[in-house]
């Protein structure tokens, strides 16, 4: 289904997987195998992605540091993607999910299967003990739910990936993803639907539903960044690390959309 | 008559299991309210409420080296009171007698079930992670507060070697605990769209732990798991079970009412296993023992239908 070639590739992928075919925490191969597939034709022929820099990302355990955008983590995705089908080696990447999608029928067992998992300090300690790259997206919720007039705005960014990375000394590759932001143009977040659903935010999009456009995606890679100090300092310290990143995300943003001339080609 | 270990809890499956390895090699003393069913014959048996005066009486008039505490009650149709009475005077009393009478080691049994099943948790809990069962089923309130009686013992009496035991969700062919239960039905419930990452112990394993926890030196807080971790549906898949899927909203209501009327032996509490993660990691255990489950994940699973 995903091409004898590709399937090859991804084949060296396999994780330490018991006689149920599934890993420690849950990810089975070959259910990723299938699932991948839509999600390749996806990267290919929806969002077209285009992908600058992926081999900056360094072998071994790696934080790899996005903007958010676009109301479903379909960024999420095409970077996974990226990952499996751009990068040599190929890696099968894992992101942090909010605490709320283990709540959700379907969606929770679909993300542990492909190898998403609670972003817990303690479940990614140990993946980055074992050489895995996380994706973490900093501005969490309010960043891919925001709102028309603040797209490309970094939102407030968390400080919980810079104690990851200076505990477990991992490298942070800062990514910056051009195109999420038009899939989904979202007018207003309509509170109290959001409530009664218990989702923590229910959009209102030019489609109404927030069901992706086909926009252009253009993913940008950057230098990995290297920090040191203690962990546990306090959040001022953290903040002006965290600004580094942040910087070099927002620089990596503004290029993109300066070079780029339509949003769906 | 040499020293003795008294096990509490001995007439259950568990502590059945548990008599018929540990009286190779040591002289074991049952206590229990309920009657050793196929005791065998080296093995002193007292028929006593853990919360009456007559347990001390053992401890006065033997030398006992150890205790291992499984008398603990997990009965959901019992009322909160008489349960938590039991569970908690219980064991305040053997720590007590554990302390009086200069018993050098300790071993309670408690579960991996305190950690309590969340969406918000880690894969992997280790010991340090705060027991939260509580939150959503106040009934497991006892266990927590066994564990932790346990827990503070171990500090305050620092010459008795303690250690608690936590091990994941045990199964086997008499056992007759919620999750056995659970397993050994033909159409156990699901809840549609949920297939969490469960781990299970081998009975035997369970015991040959306990035997494991005796080691002069051992002490701490432990998680025990077993062969590993399998999604839920695999398990369905090994025992040819047909689960009914449910969707969630409804489940719990509808076993509330089941429950209530006795058409259904378990609380809507315990759904959240089948639900969100509530698994440990054992790697304290395996590192501080040579301890290792004997059993496969296959045959700790099939072991719910007696093979």
């Amino acid at each position: 289904m995903v091409g004898d070639e590709l399937e090859h590739k991804l084949k060296a992928l396999e994780r330490s997987q018991n006689e149920y075919g599934v890993d420690p925490f849950g990810f089975s191969l070959e259910y990723a195998l299938s699932a991948i597939a839509p999600m390749i034709w996806i990267y290919r022929h929806y969002h077209r992605v285009e992908v600058r820099g992926i081999e900056k990302v360094p072998k071994g355990r790696v934080l790899l540091c996005s903007n958010h955008s676009g109301q479903l983590p379909m960024d999420g995705a095409m970077i996974g993607v990226a990952m499996l089908i751009e990068a040599d080696p190929p890696r099968a990447i894992r992101s942090m999910v909010e605490k709320w999608v283990p709540t959700l029928p379907y969606v929770s067992t679909f993300m542990a299967r492909v190898g998403q998992i609670v972003g817990t300090p303690e479940n990614c300690r140990r993946l980055l003990e074992a050489g895995e790259a996380i994706l973490v997206f900093p501005e969490g919720i309010p960043g891919i739910a925001k709102l028309w007039p603040q797209r490309y705005q970094l939102q407030n960014f968390g400080l919980g990936f810079m104690r990851l990375a200076l505990e477990s000394n991992t490298p942070i590759v800062p990514v910056a993803v051009v195109g999420a932001e038009e899939q989904s143009p979202a007018l207003v977040n309509v509170k109290p639907v959001a409530k009664l659903l218990g989702f923590p935010v229910a959009p209102l999009t030019v489609t109404g539903v927030p069901f992706p456009l086909p926009t252009k995606y253009r993913i940008y890679f950057g230098d990995p960044l290297f920090f040191t100090g203690r962990a546990d300092d306090e959040d001022a310290e953290l903040e002006k690390k965290v600004k580094v990143v942040k910087a070099a995300i927002q620089t990596m943003l503004d290029a993109g959309l300066k070079e780029r001339k339509h949003v769906f080609w | 008559m040499r020293p003795a270990v008294v096990v509490t809890g001995i007439s259950g499956n568990l502590g059945r299991t548990l008599a018929k390895q540990l009286h190779q090699t040591e002289q074991v003393f049952g206590v229990d309210r309920r009657p050793f069913v196929g005791r065998p014959k080296d093995i002193e048996m007292f028929q006593i409420d853990l919360r009456k005066k007559k347990l001390e009486d053992v401890f006065r008039r033997y030398a006992v080296k150890a205790v291992i505490h499984m008398g603990i009650l997990h009965d959901p149709r019992m009322t909160g009171e008489d349960h938590h009475s039991f569970n908690v005077l219980g064991t305040t009393r053997v720590l007590d007698c554990v302390a009086k009478y200069n018993v050098k080691k300790l071993v309670v049994l408690s579960s991996a079930d305190v950690y309590g099943p969340s969406p918000d948790n880690s894969n992997f809990l280790t010991e340090d992670a705060p027991l939260m069962a509580a939150s959503r089923f106040p009934s497991v309130r006892d266990l927590i507060e066994v564990d932790m009686l346990a827990c503070s013992f171990f500090w305050r009496h620092p010459q008795v070697e303690t250690v608690v035991l936590r091990p994941v969700h045990i199964v086997g062919p008499t056992i007759k605990n919620a999750p056995s239960n659970y397993l050994r039905n033909k159409r156990p419930w699901k809840l549609s769209g949920f297939d969490p990452m469960v781990q299970i112990l081998h009975v035997e394993d369970c015991a040959r732990a306990m035997v494991a926890a005796l080691k002069p030196g051992l002490r701490g807080v432990y998680n025990v798991v077993g062969p590993g971790e399998v999604p839920l549906s695999a398990i369905f898949e090994e025992l040819g079970s047909q689960p009914r899927s449910i969707p969630h909203p409804l489940a719990r209501p509808l076993l509330g009412t089941l429950f209530r009327y006795r058409l259904a032996s378990f609380p809507p509490e315990e759904l959240d296993h089948i639900q969100f993660l509530c698994a440990v990691d054992g790697s304290r255990w395996a590192k501080e023992t040579e301890w290792r489950p004997t059993h496969s994940m296959r045959e700790t699973i099939r072991s719910v239908l007696g093979e």
